[in-house]
């Protein structure tokens, strides 16, 4: 079957169908955000022309996500963080724009909602994950985007600015509805910024700051809890533990768990569920009930075909969904691809590392870097001489405003970001005799 | 695995009465936990929602939360806080013998 033709390529002297010399095979990847972008480029620049990649995406706006974080306070606006998906990926590579409609996972195709159908010898699915305010009864009802928001998506984001410029006092709910979620340090980072600009609009004394989560603690890693847990404290911050959100009243200010809580707000800052991609949903035998798609947590090969591989935050993986874990993934995931063409057996090299920044507001950030295996430990990052772990400082926060030109120029292109491993270094790391080592799943 | 039965005194432990390796588990222990926390009996409705958990954590290392336990283990959500009052997904996870859900931090 010939391949569909693309309707923005990047490439117009691609062949369109399987005639091209050498390996001639085809590679589609959905999803051109940081998991699919960096994975496309890779694989361009290993195999050039003998390999035909195609991402689809049903829009052309690359968002840099840990911007979002930024917008709401007035720090930085969506056209700062978002860019065209197509300019970050290589000449060879071909951009499609359109909605996906449904894998056929028999028929090695993916079908598209502007009639398309692209054939594949191997699948990336790298579609990332989608909040569904719906699925909390209410919380998109009378209030939303008035008294209740969300900063997870660039409009979101957008209006809740406003709403915080405008805030006089009165109680502030942050509340994680569900686990998983993206980033999910963000809401504990969102607090933590909204102390710091409450208190520098001189309305933080009018304040009472919430947050809520359905865990049992803001921090419940042993190790990070020992050191971080005076934030909460310093900084004034009412917990709400073991939270299950059911239900938002936003006319009458209130949030209603499904154990018969009640918490007040006058400004409700929500971080909805998260699912899959609503195509996963369409296809049958690819995803689970929440649309995460089930991987093997080391070699990224899908547990659904041997030719479907996932990264980032569409699969079910036991690790954060971050971008950091993706661009760490997409090393392993490029090597195993390459190996699964050439009919190599797969390197089980993802080792769970991820890194994040933790903004703790008026100018520092902690850092924390951790795997499967290992919590969250003290110490320095990459090495004794780096970062500091587990630790507020300047130089962090400097770090991470940094990293968004790292993302543009480096991550995103698929090069290897000096001094930085995929597999997490131990190196510089103080780790505690009882440091969780973590055993993950019986896959292992 | 001997025949003998292994007794929660015998199991390590977390501070929280979380077992410390997913290994150890038994049903009996499982029993033993349910008793700790106030529920004396373990209904079968009780054991379909505990074992999904214990399954799904062994299969993909995830325990599920509420939401994922109300849609696929066939119990719904206002279910699940009756049988478990004190918080379903911490609690089942307990008596299954698999980690507390946890962020990474």
């Amino acid at each position: 079957m010939p391949a569909a033709p693309s309707r923005r390529s990047a490439d117009s002297d691609a062949p369109c169908d399987g005639d091209a010399e050498g390996m001639n095979k085809r590679v589609v990847i959905l999803g051109g955000g940081t998991g699919g972008t960096l994975t496309a480029n890779r694989l361009d620049r290993r195999f050039g022309p003998e390999l035909e990649i195609t991402v689809v995406d049903r829009d052309d706006l690359h968002v840099y996500q840990p911007g979002l974080l930024f917008v709401p306070f007035g720090l930085t606006t969506i056209s700062k963080i978002v860019r065209p998906r197509h300019r970050q990926l290589r000449p060879g590579v071909r951009f499609h724009e359109a909605e996906i409609e449904s894998v056929a996972l028999d028929e090695n195709e993916v079908r598209l909602a502007d009639g398309a159908t692209l054939p594949y010898d191997v699948l990336v699915v790298a579609s990332g994950a989608r909040i569904q305010p719906r699925e909390t009864e209410g919380m998109t009802g009378p209030g939303w985007c008035e008294n209740v928001f969300t900063f997870y998506t660039p409009e979101g984001a957008s209006a809740l600015a406003p709403a915080l410029e405008r805030f006089r006092g009165g109680r502030l709910v942050v509340n994680i509805v569900d686990m998983p979620i993206k980033c999910p340090v963000a809401p504990i980072e969102f607090t933590f910024l909204a102390d710091w600009f409450l208190r520098e609009r001189g309305v933080r004394e009018k304040t009472e700051l919430v947050l809520s989560t359905p865990l049992d603690g803001c921090f419940t890693r042993p190790i990070a809890s020992k050191h971080l847990s005076y934030l909460l404290a310093e900084k004034g911050i009412e917990l709400e533990v073991e939270f299950p959100a059911g239900e938002v009243d936003g006319d009458g200010g209130q949030l209603r768990s499904y154990d018969g809580r009640e918490l007040e707000f006058d400004l409700l800052v929500a971080i909805p569920a998260h699912g899959g991609a609503a195509y996963v949903e369409r296809s049958p035998g690819l995803g689970d009930a929440l649309g995460f798609v089930p991987t093997d947590i080391n070699t990224l090969q899908t547990k659904v075909r041997d030719n479907v591989f996932a990264l980032g935050d569409a699969t079910d993986l036991p690790a954060s969904k971050a971008g950091s874990v993706t661009h760490f993934e997409g090393d392993v995931l490029a090597d195993n691809i390459a190996r699964y063409l050439e009919g190599e057996p797969l390197e089980p090299r993802y080792d769970g590392h991820a890194n994040c920044f933790i903004e703790t507001g008026f100018g520092k950030a902690l850092l924390i870097d951790f795997n499967y295996d290992l919590e969250p430990v003290p110490g320095h990052f990459p090495t004794a001489f780096g970062l500091p772990l587990l630790k507020e400082s300047r130089a962090n926060h400097l770090a991470k405003l940094a990293f968004q030109q790292l993302y543009w120029h480096a991550l995103l292109p698929g090069r290897d970001i000096p001094g930085i491993e995929v597999t997490m270094p131990r190196a510089g790391k103080r780790i505690p005799a009882d440091a969780a080592a973590g055993k993950v799943g019986a896959t292992s | 695995m001997t025949e003998t039965q292994i007794e929660l005194t015998q199991v390590e432990r977390d501070a929280e009465g979380f077992l410390a390796d997913p290994a150890q588990w038994t049903r009996e222990l499982g029993v033993e936990i349910a008793r700790e926390n106030g529920i004396d009996e373990l209904t079968d409705r009780h054991w379909l929602v505990i074992e999904f958990m214990r399954n799904r954590y062994l299969e993909t290392g995830n325990a599920p939360s509420i939401r994922s336990l109300g849609k696929e283990s066939g119990v719904p959500v206002k279910e699940l806080y009756q049988l478990f009052p004190k918080g379903p997904a911490k609690l089942a996870a307990k008596i299954g013998g698999i980690p507390k859900p946890h962020g990474c931090i």
